[in-house]
């Protein structure tokens, strides 16, 4: 791993601009991403890019990869303003020495925030603006008479310049061009390419450098020892039982935070679990099988997204209400690789190599933890498993952070599947009650919505070491969860987490910003304390509910007798969302009719079909999915066979990307709407490795997937990472009331509870 | 400690490690390999598969003495970013990896699959791959490397 001045000195040229913000401003005016602004003044040009001696493009960004593309698609990016190939620009991703603090990488965030008119497309944009222009004034010419290709600006009159002749090694010093002009997507060749992905090589030939692979001199090993159950306290420790251990170097406890470092990995793995700990029991934890009436229950924190003020005088005249509850359960980033990080922390000098997705935000923590100044932190992005969220890497992070600090060596800190598995901030568990009803006109006159969302912890930002585990065993409280009623709602409809559903008008005020025309709307939001951490899981809260709300919405589809497809094509006013269903349907070849099919009988397997939408966090991204299933009436077996999804993001960066992205999302959201499900017992979590917690493997006999693409011209470029996997539970679902006639409301869909709704359906398969 | 002498990718390494100590720990602490990597510890989920006498093995709870004198290849044993190995070509082309980090398990268990048996079925190849995990859920061009791979594979076995 390359020291901050080997870096320097092998990339040619000191490129990073320093502003000189005083203590105060760095404090000021925090962002909605979480940004603040840094060493790095992210106004400046230098601050993004460099042109090296050599012609290749240094390009700095903080938003990193972890296997989802970005990196390949940010390169793309900088190639394409400067207007050379790909291999001619070096992309620096999240570290806090050199890269602009651009909060954490998440959300489907990345594309929205570097891909239109600011940041790094500002930045390249405004960089291949002033090389035209140094070129034109060098000249004497117009510049409007210049043509910029592979690194070499050429005149009318044949002279030719390259970008090093201009800057090579020096610095813009100009700050970001708020007027500097984006290349539009008709002239990209390198954009919207399908370029390869440029880790593939190195991965699939087992040369990619993980962070499991970061080595650094003098490095010990550690690992953590977790205790009993959520809520325990340290009763005592027994030095002497791991002194013996070959290479065993020392014992670190602070708080309730144990960990053991030796000199091998083998002997930190033997010393964690040969040591002797006594913990005082943690509370107890609600029963799973009564767990969602245990949520409802609790004191909330309560919001309203929506209230017209009239959903209970509309339901009261209603001549059928339609109701249903739907429930979500907890579920797990599981990432494959658990997590690892390694720190370097000496008295002056504090180093973490991590796979946060917050590089800025984890410098914070760890100084706060280790009692050191912001300025000596440094915190390098390198890429570990595949997180999908918040999986263990913050934690991680701060776990080998304290260990170095203790042992005044460098430490490499490994998860065990249990570490991992138990402490990690699963995907909220929810439950969302809906009622509804028609018009007189045959439309949906009223929809009131209310849910309760199990919270406790979340990403620890810049001052929160409590919301992950590590934080919380050094005396850390979470984020507290202030209980209180929901005030009315005010200003302009927020959807970020899809909780209003998209068929709702959202108006408040006067002012509408939901997708669709329902104007008898009221959503309310109840969150209650979490007896497990939870956090950010791909799609966070979205894919819950949007599970809850694209499926009531079939069965108000239903209870209508119409097509689902032209039924909510009925309710939406949103154009974007109006074209991704309609593209789903044509490409699947939907058989528009009302659900579901027939009533089968008998013990054999039945097929059908079910479609669901979303507009992602309101309108970052747009998706539709028509999925096709089989159920086995004896079994409960369900098996998608096809699926077909239509996605608009707006101005598409790489297509391929897109498509494994849509692909990969796609069978996830499938395991995870058939299989995944965290369980517990009146202590601790149960499922803590791969026989525990269900997730499909590579035998499965996987559907045929179809993606189409949706671009609506003179559009931003949206998130793309979270749309496809949103709607997967809710169309499978769907699919399965086409088939079947049966309504299951609850994920995952087990064959026991496919069996039940069956049973409660009026379906006996025992029967036949 | 000992000395244990050991076979990997072609190459003879001798380290001086307790004996008990995992295949893993050794390939990538003593011999800085990077294709096999710790996922579980449990042998769930293939992330440390390695090649052994022919058949996957998982190194993570395989210890360093159990190797013997046999050969031991791992995922860049198998073949280089100048020279990939057939089947790493095939998931190049298709573009089959996201994070990456199951792709010893996902390649080294169909190759020796397919090794054994060359026209394997797609649920023969199925079945073979049910211990192994890919959390980002590249099924789609997984699959269609393995057959692009196993196809050609047995075209180029049958006589012309």
């Amino acid at each position: 791993m390359q020291s901050r001045r080997d870096f320097l000195k092998s990339s040619g040229a000191l490129i990073v601009s320093f502003s000189a913000l005083s203590p105060a401003a760095l404090l000021n005016a925090q962002d909605e991403f979480g940004t603040h602004p840094s060493h790095i003044n992210p106004q400046q040009l230098d601050s993004w890019l460099a042109v090296q001696a050599d012609g290749m493009i240094t390009a700095y960004t903080g938003k990193c990869d972890f296997g989802q593309g970005i990196f390949t698609a940010q390169t793309q990016l900088v190639a394409e303003e400067l207007c050379v190939s790909i291999h001619h620009v070096k992309l620096i991703q999240c570290d806090t020495d050199l890269t602009p603090d651009q909060g954490t990488t998440s959300g489907s965030q990345s594309t929205p925030t570097n891909f239109n008119d600011e940041n790094l497309a500002l930045a390249a944009a405004t960089a291949r603006e002033a090389l035209l222009n140094m070129a034109a004034a060098k000249w004497g010419v117009p510049v409007a008479s210049l043509k910029a290709a592979n690194g070499v600006i050429t005149a009318a009159s044949g002279a030719r310049v390259s970008y090093q002749e201009l800057v090579g090694n020096s610095h813009f010093n100009i700050p970001l061009n708020k007027a500097a002009k984006r290349r539009s997507p008709s002239q990209w060749t390198v954009l919207g390419k399908p370029v390869p992905s440029l880790d593939h090589v190195s991965l699939i030939t087992g040369q990619f450098e993980f962070l499991h692979h970061v080595r650094v001199p003098g490095m010990l090993h550690g690992r953590v020892v977790r205790p009993s159950e959520m809520g325990a306290t340290l009763n005592g420790v027994d030095d002497a039982s791991v002194r013996d251990i070959p290479g065993f170097v020392k014992l670190v406890v602070r708080k309730d935070f144990v960990g053991v470092v030796a000199e091998t990995q083998y002997a930190a793995v033997l010393a964690a679990r040969k040591l002797v700990v006594r913990w005082n029991a943690g509370p107890r934890v609600p029963p799973k099988d009564k767990f969602y009436e245990y949520l409802q229950r609790q004191p909330s924190h309560d919001s309203l997204s929506v209230d017209s003020g009239d959903v209970e005088r509309k339901l009261a005249a209603a001549s059928k209400v339609i109701g249903a509850t739907y429930t979500y359960p907890y579920q797990m980033h599981g990432s494959l690789g658990t997590s690892c990080a390694v720190a370097d922390i000496t008295r002056e000098h504090a180093t973490v190599w991590s796979a946060t997705q917050s590089a800025y935000p984890t410098r914070s923590v760890v100084a706060k933890l280790l009692g050191m100044p912001l300025e000596s932190v440094r915190v390098i992005y390198v890429r570990g498993s595949g997180c999908y969220g918040l999986n263990g890497a913050d934690a991680a992070s701060f776990d080998a952070a304290i260990l170095s600090q203790a042992v005044a060596r460098p430490v490499r800190v490994l998860f065990s599947r249990q570490d991992e598995m138990m402490w990690e901030n699963l995907g909220a568990a929810c439950v969302t009650e809906h009622r509804a009803a028609l018009g007189p006109d045959g439309r949906i006159a009223v929809w009131d919505r209310e849910n309760w969302v199990a919270s406790l912890g979340n990403r620890p930002g810049h001052d929160r070491p409590g919301n992950v585990i590590t934080g919380m065993l050094l005396g850390y409280e979470p984020e507290p969860l202030n209980p209180g009623p929901a005030k009315p709602p005010s200003g302009k409809l927020r959807n970020q987490s899809n909780t209003v559903p998209p068929y709702l008008a959202g108006c408040i005020g006067g002012t509408c910003g939901g997708n669709g025309t329902i104007n008898g709307e009221r959503v309310l939001t109840h969150t209650v304390r979490s007896p497990f951490f939870t956090g950010p899981l791909r799609s966070p809260l979205r894919i819950q509910n949007t599970f809850a709300n694209e499926c009531f919405m079939d069965e108000l589809c239903a209870s209508a007798k119409t097509d689902p497809l032209a039924f909510r094509l009925k309710h939406l006013e949103d154009t974007r969302l109006i074209n991704v269903l309609k593209a789903a349907a044509k490409t699947a070849g939907w058989d528009a009719r009302p659900s579901p099919l027939t009533q089968h009988q008998g013990a054999g397997e039945v097929s059908g079909r079910g479609i669901a939408c979303v507009a992602y966090e309101g309108g970052n991204g747009y998706a539709a999915l028509v999925a096709h299933v089989v159920v086995n009436l004896a079994t409960g077996v369900v098996h998608p066979r096809r699926f077909v999804a239509a996605i608009d993001c707006g101005p598409i960066s790489n297509p391929d990307g897109l498509r494994n992205q849509t692909e990969g999302g796609i069978l996830q959201g499938m395991s995870r709407a058939l299989v995944e499900e965290v369980t517990w017992d009146e202590r601790r979590i149960t499922s803590f490795d791969w026989e525990t917690y269900k997730s499909i493997h590579l035998d499965y006999d996987i559907p045929v997937i179809e993606c189409v693409f949706v671009t609506p011209p003179n559009v931003r470029a949206t998130g793309a990472g979270e749309t496809a996997i949103t709607v997967v539970p809710s169309a499978i679902g769907n699919a399965i009331f086409d088939a079947t006639g049966a309504r299951i409301r609850e994920v995952p869909f087990t064959p026991e509870r496919l069996k039940a709704a069956l049973l409660q359906s009026g379906h006996n398969s025992e029967k036949a | 400690m000992n000395e244990i002498t050991l076979k990997v990718n072609g190459r003879q390494h001798t380290v001086n490690v307790d004996p008990d100590t995992p295949l893993l720990f050794v390939l990538n602490d003593e011999l800085g390999l990077k294709g096999p990597r710790f996922g579980c510890g449990m042998a769930q989920c293939g992330a440390c598969t390695v090649i052994m006498r022919g058949q996957v093995v998982r190194s993570c709870v395989k210890p360093v003495s159990f190797v013997g004198a046999d050969e031991i290849t791992t995922l860049e044993g198998l073949g280089s970013p100048e020279h990939p190995h057939p089947l790493q070509k095939a998931f190049i082309e298709e573009g089959a990896a996201q994070c990456g980090f199951c792709l010893s398990g996902v390649i080294l268990t169909a190759k020796a699959v397919l090794d054994v048996k060359p026209d394997a079925s797609d649920q023969e190849i199925r079945d073979a791959l049910g211990g192994v995990l890919c959390r980002c859920f590249t099924h789609t061009r997984m699959f269609r490397a393995i057959r692009k791979y196993a196809d050609a594979k047995r075209l180029r076995a049958v006589p012309s």
